[in-house]
Order: structure tokens, then sequence, then C-alpha cells
């Protein structure tokens, strides 16, 4: 299982797959619940699982939608995406920058994603 | 600086490029953390080193009442929106500055947020940036320089991805509301790839290019697509180093049905239509006036635009036209970012992809995609008109 970490950490979570996400629009940044109807497990919260996305997409304001879910403790553990997005990354950074908790991010091509299981316990350090 | 530098190691850029001007997605409000952000770079004396316009805020600051975001949530998005112009940015609140006045030349290095601004500065323009995410956005412009990646690079703006367009019905293609379908449908495909498409007509007007790329934007993560004949660079299609694709009218069909959420009838009920996403522009105010024809609206029609276009209007002698009519104009930012919409989620109709994709999750209302008459025609009657035969 080949996984490259972007921005390090430690974490275990069970797993929470989508084929795509933007998380601007995907997640509500208030609960940190999935919220579009389109995409499978909406109404689940993200909290302290691991995402894993195998194709990162749209908006810009998702960097937004991270910093928001890390500054009010309802982010995933990790994030996994299919391929290295700035987006999502720089929620991450300024966080730190902030002095606030911050989560590992890590790539790992959507082939051996479909190796991994939805809801399985994964441990990314 | 530390995170442009960050950011360019993450993405193993071996350089920082000086950039020449930014716009700012970052003062749209989400939640407070963001405004803890600006308000932490005004106490630590930032300044903008470059241009730099500002997208859409949670506020319609033209408008008082219009957005109906709670109070305390107000203020912190005002307090946002102030951190951001003490930084030295242009209080512009659109989220198509490349119509008001912002237009980098050819082959310039900028740092833009916003993905439907990003793939118009770089196919439209020609300009170079790479999708820059909310906080790089201010971060390169507070530093003048941008991580040298993505599409800042020659190699990756080279097309990967050949659509051919040449058996579309041609009166197809004339249609206004193809091109939102076009775009959504190569946001769709393409996903990341850098698309040239072909057989298309050349000189392409900039609002249909607008409507496509955020289309494109929003249904894929696309920064840049080449319209061989319009778009100002060379794709450099590598011979057998590129994928085709004969793109077809059910191709199409597939990517409009697409677009909307449920399935109607002409008839049926819709409780508001809306329009300008990106923000209308000038001319297409022009022609929603000359379809309205001074006629009367059944049901609301919120028509979302910049103060850039508000003024200019002004100029044009045509305020007094926007007032007369029954249009529900929201300035500085629009219909999904925001509480805008009636509490009690129905039906929206919209001409605008990037509208149609985000309606549902953003405010819970069901959405139907249809050309700029169809939505006029179906404000005026209240009832959904769409023309459907050169989509059959």
């Amino acid at each position: 299982m080949a996984m490259t970490l972007l921005l390090p950490g430690s974490a275990e979570g069970r797993t929470l797959k989508l084929p795509s996400l933007s998380l601007w629009g995907g997640i509500d940044p208030a609960t940190g619940r999935l919220s579009d109807p389109a995409l499978p497990h909406c109404g689940e919260s993200v909290r302290g699982r691991v995402l894993m996305i195998a194709e990162p997409v749209g908006s810009s304001s998702s960097s937004a939608v991270l910093l928001e879910l890390l500054h009010a403790g309802t982010a995933p553990a990790a994030i996994v995406l299919g391929r290295a997005d700035a987006i999502v990354g720089l929620g991450i950074l300024v966080a730190r920058e902030m002095g606030w908790a911050t989560i590992p991010l890590a790539v790992m091509a959507p082939s051996e994603q479909e190796e991994i299981a939805d809801g399985q316990l994964l441990r990314i350090e | 600086m530390r995170i442009v530098t960050d950011t360019a190691r993450m993405l193993g850029a071996a350089r920082l490029v000086p950039i020449a001007s930014a716009h700012i997605d970052g003062c749209l409000y989400h939640g407070d953390s963001g405004t803890l952000f600006a308000e932490r770079l005004v106490e630590n004396g930032g300044a903008v080193a470059v241009p730099t316009t500002l997208n859409v805020g949670a506020l319609d600051l033209l408008h008082a009442g219009r957005v109906k975001l709670e109070p305390a949530r107000q203020v912190m998005a005002r307090r946002m929106m102030d951190a951001y112009v003490r930084l030295g940015c242009r209080p512009t609140w659109t989220c198509a500055p490349y119509q008001a006045g912002h237009r980098p030349a050819l082959g310039q290095h900028v740092a833009w947020g916003e993905s439907n601004a990003v793939a118009f500065c770089n196919s439209v323009l020609g300009a170079r940036t790479e999708r820059y995410g909310d906080f790089l956005d201010i971060c390169a412009a507070l530093s003048g320089r941008a991580p040298e990646t993505g599409l800042h690079l020659d190699e990756n703006r080279r097309a990967t991805l050949h659509v051919d367009a040449s058996a579309l019905d041609p009166r197809l293609v004339n249609e206004e509301a193809f091109w939102p379908v076009l775009g959504a449908w190569l946001g769709e495909t393409a996903g990341g790839r850098v698309a040239a498409l072909t057989g298309l007509p050349n000189r392409t007007d900039e609002d249909r290019l607008k409507a496509m790329g955020a289309a494109a934007a929003s249904t894929g993560s696309v920064g840049l697509f080449h319209v061989v004949g319009t778009t100002p660079e060379d794709p450099q299609l590598v011979a057998g180093g590129h994928e085709t694709i004969q793109l077809t009218g059910a191709m199409l069909r597939g990517a409009r049905d697409r677009l909307s959420t449920t399935r109607l009838q002409a008839g049926a009920r819709v409780d508001a239509v809306a329009v300008g996403s990106p923000h209308f522009s000038f001319d297409e105010f022009r022609r929603l006036f000359a379809l309205l024809a001074g006629r009367t609206l059944a049901i609301p029609f919120y028509v979302c635009t910049g103060r850039h276009t508000l003024e200019a209007l002004d100029h044009a002698g045509l305020s007094e036209t926007l007032r007369s009519s029954s249009l529900t104009v929201v300035a500085d930012t629009c219909i999904v970012v925001t509480p805008i919409l009636p509490a009690n989620a129905g039906l929206l109709l919209t001409n605008s992809g990037k509208f149609a994709h985000y309606t549902r999750p953003n405010t819970g209302y069901d959405v139907l995609y249809g050309s700029l008459a169809d939505c006029v025609e179906t404000a005026v009657g209240g009832r959904l008109t769409r023309e459907e035969s050169l989509w059959r």
C-alpha cells in the first residue's frame, strides 16, 4: 500500500470513502456532516473519520471549510486524496499557523484506495 | 510567506514565481476561523504587495436585509470583509473580477482564487494561475510570490484531452444554454486534465466562455481549457500523447439532465429563478432586459452581480429600467454562498451551470437548468416553460 504523507501527523479512524468531493458544498462547515444528497454517506459526520477522496474536485473555498472544521473540532482524523491538491492542504497549513490542532494529509492512488474497505479501521503515521 | 513556502514544499515546487496581481476568494465567511485568520494578518501589519481584487463576501453591502444570515454571523462576516480591505485589497466583491477591470496579460503570472475566475484567467486571458485555495491567495498577495507549480509551468498547460465538437448540431452550439452544459460535461469528463476543444465557432463571446468555465470548474477541477479559434494559447496537442473524444448530442443531453435534480413537465410550479453565477455582466443584463420587455414577474427572480456592473448600468442610463423591473438584485454576494432564498425550500430554475451544481447542497432547493429565455418566460408565467426541441 503506497501512501505519501503531504502533511505530517498520526491518526487512526474508520475510513469514509467517497468517489469525489468538493469540501465546499459537500460538507456543512457548521456541523461537519456530509451535505450533498448526490453523494454516498450524505448526513454522516466526517468527525474522527479517515476521509478518503478518490478525486478531489471543485471550489477553492474548500480550504476555508476544512479550517472551520479544524477550528470547531469537527474535522476528520485524516484526509487521503487520490492526487495532491493544494486547496485541501491549505486549510491544514493555516490551522497550524493559527496554533490550532491539525491532521495528516496523505496521497494514495485511486486504484490503491479501492483495496481499502469503506469503514475499515486505518492507521496513518 | 511561510504558508506560501510550505505550500510550495507540499506540492514539490522548486521555486517561487513573482506575481503581477491577485484575486482573493478567502473573504467569504464560512465560520469564525476565517475571520480570525484575516484579522491575524492585519494585526501583524500585513499589506498586499500587488494589485488585488476581492471575490464575493457573505453580505450584500448595497441592499440591507437581502441576506438572512443570523446577526452574530453577519457581524463576523463583516469583520472578515473589513479585514481584507484593511490589507489593501480592492472591495470589488465579485466572482467575475475579469469583467471588473482586472485583466492580466497573456503569459503573466498571477495568483487567483475562485474556481471560475481561475478557469477564465488561464483559458480566456491566457494569464497563468494555479487553482489557489482560500488563504494561499492572500498569502501570495502579501508576499507577491506564488509556488511555481501546476498551471504556472508550460508543460502543465498543454492539452492531454482533445474534444472534437464538429459533429454537433450548429443550432445547438449557437444557443447560449449550450455552453454551461458543455462546461458541465467537460468537468465530468476531464476532471483536472487540460482539454483542447475543436469544431466550435471562432471568437466565441466571453460571457459564454465564462459560463462554460464556471460549470467545468464546478463538476470537475478544470483550471484551464483551450477553445481552438477563440482562446489565445496554442494547446500544443502532442500526436499520440492525448485522448480524443468525439462529442455527441447524447453526451450533452446526459450532462444537461444531470444539471437538474428533479424531472418536471412544463407547467409545473417553480418557486424562484436565479441567474448570475458567475456574476451577471452588463451585456447579460441587456439581454435580460430585452427578453423581459417590461413584463411583470410572477415569482422572485434573483440576479446576482457585482457593483461594477450596477455602476455600468447607471452610466448607460439603465438604472431606471432595472428599478422599474421586478428583478431582485443581489450585489457583492450570491444565492448559493449565503442565505438569501426564502427558507421553505422549493424549486429553483437557473441558467447557470454553477448554480445548478451547488444549489441543492447549499440551499436545499431542488434545481432545474434552463436557458435565460426559459428563466424569463417561467418567471413571467409562474409555471415551468423550457425550450426542449434542440436538446431532443
